[in-house]
């Protein structure tokens, strides 16, 4: 079995259909294509396939990713097409990776996402959004609270923020944060921690936000190297 | 499109986004005919539905029109369009379903008639034809249902009765002329109600005895059919049969590739009006089943497929189908899903090849508990055989069996009741006496489901008069006590259904045009999708039916000669009534009918000259196989 690293990015009405749908819509479509996938053993085989980081409902992405094992390699450019003949408007394939056998799965690899935050329409903030950011930025600590169904904890959220950058003439704001299974950082978390910086409360419906890639890290824990989930895959 | 934020606050937007795999998009400048074709009822059970995916891929190969589709908003979205006033839209195109030319609704079960007036109500559209103008869709209704389309006769501007596939083409040509001519819409609806299955209920008038029941039915213009039949497919083979089937995102109830692979059915049960319906039985070419299988498997990436027909066992060629799709399907990591067969030797075999027998369970329908009173529903499957086919099944490894009774049937007695825990017993001892302690993995599983026995238009039963809700639940509690006194209790689990829906359902489904006041006032009352438990409203329905003077009982127990005028007399299902009159006195004497293949009854099918009608009969020999 050779493992592969398909990315692909969500767009339009289709980013209403959430993560388990889009794992069964890709499951379907890898049988419409008939790609070589390999299937695990027993009464009931399932398609060998890992998803990277789950996207929340509404979101928009560029660089969504899951593995999948198949039993024989062609190439990446013929999976590429043969995979994106069968997808529906609003997403498409951009990258077909060999990976290396002891590459680890999707999901264990997956380290930090980057985001781009717009206002929706009408949900612009009506304050001075932009000019606080440096000071929210430059706090020792930022503290937030992560609320679970049996507690509440404060903790340090600066310490999942890796990257924090803005355009105020554009009013976009980009955030590259912790996006591991054990310290996933939602977005709107973030946000809404900035907001309540500024002494305001962010409302349910303004960011529209897109993940623009994930990333694993190839340094180490405290010096870490970001790089997009399928620069450790080849061509082939 | 629904904006985001409403997208987000409700339920599986899924639903309302449309963009699947395989549905079709056109430009609205090349074609004339633009059609909303409905299943009332939420996405996720419309979307399953076999006949409007045939209709939908029909009419797409048709250049000039574009068929979309639209089902009932949940009752979160309903309450936001109509908070909101937004007009119910298609999925394809998001266009509202007012700006189309046909809104087509397929009706399958009375339980849906409140959506279908939620449908039309949403899309802006006036609910009683009378009230409609070119401005709005033609509403026309098909499916079982109108074969009594009386209790909603003034929603719908034509019902088309019969199979979808052979009016439609004509109907679209006679729309289009009727458009260029400018004539009016009431003269395009009597031009259509010339055409062969199609029924106008605003141009047929209904007078009354005193005692309510009907004394005439007429059309208003010499020129309309005084009877109107119904439309058949003859060769099935050749019919048009959606090879690029939707794929919806979500999970919807039918999961999976459905392949036709007959209509109709030999059997004859007396309860059964899908038995009589589709009758003549024709089946389809098995190399053009084989064909559609990997066509549809190939489009779709469904990881399964299913066989749709009344009664699978009795296709001829189904050993060689199974073999193919077994092979086929193993090839791909494919499921098959094999409901409606018979047990026997033949289908545990198949069974324990495509399923695993420790998670899967059996089904039997036996429908009634003593042989006395299969005899009276024509339910050819005797107690021997049921039994044998548990011990074959038990030595295969199966350990959990399903049951299916119906409660009320004509004829019944406390006796046929507890027959139902008898035969449920028998079936544990089977298992206790099959199965060698050491090989047993805890108690055999019996789960015995009884429904309510509901008569229905064109069949044998049309006349039976039906039990009321006490009669109902006191049979209910008969069977309870009889299988809790059983050896074999703790094997058998017990389910029964609700009384109060099936009262309703009987009074819908023997309606008359008097009930149409009733659907519209509950509706506005706010009954809709009265087949979800949690939604139905039985206090509204019995105040309003109250409201309107209607008797529920002139409708359910009132007992029926065999001289009246039905309201769906005026429809012909391709069968008799004198045949339906036949049965019913056979049933009543408890003598069965042999079926199709072995013996013809003269229904009044072979008119059509197609399938099992054409074929030799082997006399009594193969009876009950």
């Amino acid at each position: 079995m050779y493992k592969l690293r398909i990315k692909f990015s969500k767009h339009g009405p289709i980013v209403f259909i959430g993560h388990l749908d889009i794992m069964r819509y890709f499951q379907k479509a890898i049988r419409r294509a008939e790609v070589d996938i390999s299937y695990s053993t027993g009464f009931s085989p399932h398609q060998i396939m890992s998803f990277a980081a789950p996207l929340g409902v509404g979101l928009c992405s560029n660089g969504e990713y899951f593995d999948i094992g198949v039993d024989a390699l062609t190439t990446a450019q013929q999976v590429k097409e043969t995979l994106n003949n069968q997808m529906v408007e609003g997403i498409e394939i951009l990258s077909v990776k060999k990976l290396p056998d002891d590459a680890g799965n999707a999901m264990a690899s997956v380290a930090a996402a980057g985001y781009t935050i717009h206002f929706r329409n009408g949900h612009e903030p009506d304050f001075d959004l932009f000019g606080q950011l440096e000071a929210y930025l430059a706090q020792d600590t930022i503290w937030a609270i992560k609320e679970t169904k049996k507690s509440t904890k404060t903790f340090d959220l600066k310490e999942s923020i890796y990257q924090l950058a803005w355009n105020e003439t554009d009013q976009t704001i980009y955030m590259l944060v912790n996006a591991s299974s054990g310290g996933n950082i939602k977005p709107s978390f973030v946000m809404e921690n900035i907001y309540a910086f500024c002494g305001q409360t962010a409302g349910e419906f303004d960011f529209l936000i897109t993940r623009e890639d994930t990333y694993t890290n190839t340094g180490t824990e405290d010096m870490p190297v970001f790089v997009p989930l399928d620069a450790i895959g080849e061509d082939y | 499109m629904l904006e985001d934020e409403i997208l987000l606050k409700i339920e599986k937007p899924a639903r309302y986004i449309g963009g699947e795999v395989n549905s079709v998009m056109k430009d609205t400048s090349d074609v004339d005919i633009r059609v909303a074709m409905c299943f009332p009822d939420v996405y996720e059970i419309g979307m399953s539905h076999l006949g409007i995916q045939i209709l939908y891929d029909m009419f797409n190969r048709y250049p000039d029109v574009w068929c979309e589709r639209v089902y009932s908003p949940w009752v979160d979205l309903d309450e936001v369009m109509r908070r909101r006033n937004i007009p119910l839209f298609t999925m394809e195109s998001q266009d509202p379903v007012k700006m189309f030319d046909f809104l087509a609704v397929t009706i399958q079960y009375e339980m849906c008639y409140t959506n279908i007036l939620q449908v039309i109500d949403l899309s802006g559209i006036p609910i009683f034809t009378k009230d409609r103008t070119w401005e709005d869709p033609i509403v026309i209704g098909g499916g079982p249902c109108t074969y009594n389309p009386e209790p909603i006769a003034d929603f719908f501007d034509l019902f088309y009765i019969g199979e979808g596939e052979t009016m439609y083409r004509a109907l679209f040509d006679l729309y289009l002329s009727c458009k260029d001519e400018g004539v009016s819409r009431r003269e395009f609806l009597h031009r259509a109600g010339c055409l062969p299955g199609i029924y106008c209920p605003s141009l047929y008038e209904v007078t009354y005895h005193e005692d309510g029941t009907i004394k005439s039915f007429a059309p208003i213009y010499d020129d309309l059919p005084a009877v109107i039949e119904k439309e058949m497919v003859t060769d099935l083979s050749g019919a048009v049969y959606p090879e690029k089937p939707v794929v919806p995102f979500i999970k919807v109830t039918q999961d999976r590739v459905v392949l036709e692979i007959q209509r109709g059915c030999i059997r004859g049960c007396r309860f059964c009006q899908a038995g009589q319906l589709y009758r003549p039985l024709r089946e389809k070419n098995v190399d053009v089943l084989k064909r559609y299988a990997s066509e549809m498997l190939k489009n779709t990436g469904h990881e399964e497929i299913s066989l749709s027909s009344l009664s699978s066992s009795d296709y001829s060629a189904l050993p060689e189908l199974i073999d193919y799709l077994i092979t086929e399907c193993n090839k791909k990591k494919i499921n098959i899903s094999l409901p409606s067969l018979r047990i026997d030797a033949f289908s545990l075999d198949v069974m324990s090849k495509v399923q695993d027998v420790k998670k899967s369970s059996l089904t039997f329908a036996p429908e009634a508990g003593t042989q006395r009173l299969r005899d009276v529903i024509n339910k050819g499957l005797t107690e021997e055989v049921i039994l044998e086919g548990a011990r074959e099944a038990f030595s295969g490894g199966w350990s959990r069996v399903k049951l299916y009774f119906m409660l009320g049937l004509p004829t019944e007695t406390d006796k046929d009741i507890e027959g139902i825990a008898r035969l449920s017993n028998e079936i544990a001892k089977v298992f206790y006496e099959t199965v060698p302690k050491q090989q047993r993995q805890g108690k055999v599983q019996i789960v015995t489901s009884t429904s309510f026995f509901v008569p229905k238009p064109f069949t044998p039963f049309q006349w039976a008069p039906m039990c009321t809700k006490e009669e109902f639940l006191r049979k209910a509690y008969v069977c309870r006590d009889a299988i809790k006194s059983q050896h074999n209790q703790k094997s058998i689990k017990y389910n029964w259904h609700e009384a109060d829906v099936s009262v309703l359902e009987g009074v819908l489904a023997r309606g008359d045009r008097k009930l149409c006041e009733v659907i519209y006032k509950v509706y506005q009352k706010g009954c809709i999708f009265d087949a979800w438990s949690e939604y139905y409203k039985n206090e509204i329905w019995m105040e309003t039916f109250a409201e309107c003077g209607i008797d529920i009982d002139f409708y359910t127990t009132r007992i029926r000669n065999e001289d009246e005028i039905f309201p769906w007399d005026f429809l012909h299902c391709g069968v008799d009534k004198s045949f339906l009159l036949r049965e019913w006195k056979k049933a009543n004497e408890e003598t069965v009918s042999l079926n199709c293949r072995d013996a013809c009854q003269a229904c009044g099918a072979m008119k059509y000259h197609v399938g099992v009608c054409m074929q030799p009969k082997c006399g009594a020999a193969t009876q009950n196989q």
